[in-house]
């Protein structure tokens, strides 16, 4: 995307019929680390990539839990991430208090849209520069959502979002339609199939992802490192492994075909842009 | 004199006469009861409206007129029925409240729609508020219905107390109602037992409470909706010789 003469202002229209102000907002998500989030019929499970600034400091909170039945991850400027989920937050815990029931997911998604779009048409706004992937439950059922900053929202079975989620997206497109009906286990190990082809290359550890899950009589939470290592353990993921092409079986854990590769030591934040940070 | 405030008092809004003082037309009990998989409500169709003396402002608690065709329960979006005692217009302006919450409900057009246990705490809220302000919505509301199989029957006072039972009554209910209830209801009611015992107790209301009316509604939520009945009468028995000549036994001029 070049500068135009169109580009500086949210409520400037391009003759194309563009905002590009909004369009670079959503650029803004491109550039952040990826996230992902995929559902079956009964559980939700939230991913991410999460890369420390140096090997001094702690990485960026990317998973915020909203309530024991919503929670959400995101990609783009985490600021912006924090005070939108502090936002998600306020409004499920006025509405269990007037109503003593959780807010329906797909009104809090809608809601949150809503307050994106204002933001698209306000001279002294900026969008927020943030895609959130909402993953939910209520009465009918589980729910994964992905709020863009031009305030679109989109209801999905699986999504990838941040550099390089193509590669995610793909292993999910794959895959997607063994969701609904799998177990809560196996759709961790999606997840963490997924995030890992966002790695491309590296290792897969704890230490590099944060994986959380809502389901059917499960509140949100965030899994411990150690639960997510022994996961990964179990599925005997390997960086190099050629994944099997065709039918993967859902059930059986797969066998790792491949000797385990010497480490890698990938550059960290490498491919991570500033804005993540 | 009526009780001047000062402007700057801390007890509630400017003048007296922005308070809820006490009622002025009034419905009596409201008794309910969960049976099988459903909720029955009873209700009569009396109000009365206080008298006002005109000196000191002070009510004088006679009756001055009843009003016989007031319906003291009404359906609440798909899954609820509301009755009340106590004010009649305060009951009126819940409706109100209830009926933008509802049409705010339907207009999110989600699949997703208040259900019972969620009115209900919704009037928690609101008459807790109001009692908060010193301007209570002067009723004793029960809420009943039924969402997704789930049978739900709580009750809200003027103050704001709020709880859930198997079976509720508000005012003089509670006292004479109640202890029929307690002793007779049990988890399978039919609906036929239900009505009976309803009727039982809305029998023993007509009879010891002054405010009743002999004119009653029966309503009824299930899954599929809310029906309240038409209106019918309550057989009563007036022949027992104690009411033949009932100072007999009484000692004094009256």
């Amino acid at each position: 995307m070049f500068r135009n003469q169109y580009d500086t202002d949210v409520t400037t229209w391009s003759p194309a019929g563009r905002l590009f102000q909004v369009e670079y907002a959503m650029e803004a998500v491109k550039q952040g680390s990826a996230a992902i989030g995929l559902r079956s019929k009964t559980h939700v499970v939230l991913g991410c990539v999460n890369k420390a600034n140096s090997e001094l400091s702690s990485h960026q909170k990317k998973i915020f839990k909203v309530d024991d039945h919503i929670g959400v991850a995101i990609a783009g400027l985490t600021a912006d991430g924090r005070v939108l989920s502090r936002y998600m937050r306020n409004e499920c815990i006025n509405y269990s208090f007037t109503y003593e029931s959780p807010l329906p997911v797909g009104r809090l998604v809608v809601q949150l849209a809503d307050k994106a779009q204002v933001c698209t048409q306000r001279s002294w706004k900026r969008p927020y520069g943030v895609g959130l992937l909402v993953a939910g439950l209520d009465e009918s059922g589980a729910h994964l959502y992905y709020n863009c900053p031009s305030g679109n929202y989109f209801e999905y079975q699986a999504f990838a979002i941040g550099s390089r989620s193509q590669a995610a997206k793909t292993y999910l497109e794959r895959r997607f339609e063994s969701f609904r009906d799998t177990t809560r286990d196996n759709l961790v190990k999606d997840a963490l199939m997924a995030i890992r082809e966002t790695l491309q290359g590296e290792t897969l550890k704890s230490s590099v992802c944060t994986v959380a899950v809502v389901g059917v009589g499960e509140p949100f939470h965030v899994l411990d490192q150690g639960t997510v290592q022994q996961m990964i353990d179990a599925f005997e993921i390997v960086a190099e492994q050629e994944g099997p092409a065709a039918e993967p079986d859902v059930d059986s854990g797969q066998e790792a075909s491949a000797e385990p590769e010497p480490e890698q030591g990938a550059a960290a934040g490498e491919g991570v842009a500033p804005m993540d940070i | 004199m009526a009780l001047k405030l000062p402007q700057n008092s801390l007890l509630g809004s400017q003048s007296d006469s922005q308070r809820t003082l006490y009622p002025y037309v009034t419905g009596t009990s409201v008794v309910a009861l969960k049976y099988k998989d459903r909720i029955l409500m009873a209700a009569d169709m009396g109000g009365q409206q206080l008298a006002l003396g005109s000196i000191d402002l002070k009510p004088f608690s006679y009756v001055h007129m009843r009003y016989k065709s007031v319906e003291r329960m009404k359906p609440i979006g798909k899954h609820s029925l509301l009755g009340a005692s106590g004010e009649i217009s305060d009951f009126q302006e819940i409706l109100r409240y209830l009926n933008e919450l509802i049409l705010y409900d339907n207009m999110w057009d989600d699949g997703n729609s208040l259900g019972p246990k969620e009115v209900h705490n919704y009037l928690t809220r609101v008459m807790y508020n109001r009692r908060n302000k010193f301007n209570p919505l002067w009723n004793s509301l029960v809420l009943g219905g039924v969402k997704n199989g789930n049978k739900y029957l709580g009750t809200v006072s003027m103050i704001g107390v709020n709880f859930k039972d198997n079976h509720v009554a508000t005012g003089f209910g509670n006292h004479l109602a109640q202890p029929i209830l307690r002793q007779e209801w049990h988890e399978n009611l039919s609906f036929e037992d239900g009505v009976k015992l309803l009727e039982k107790c809305m029998r023993v209301l007509l009879y010891c409470d002054r405010s009743a009316v002999n004119k009653l509604q029966i309503a009824k939520i299930t899954e599929e909706g809310v029906t309240i009945h038409q209106p019918y009468s309550l057989k009563t028995y007036w022949e027992f010789s104690t009411f033949e000549n009932p100072a007999q036994g009484a000692i004094g001029s009256w």
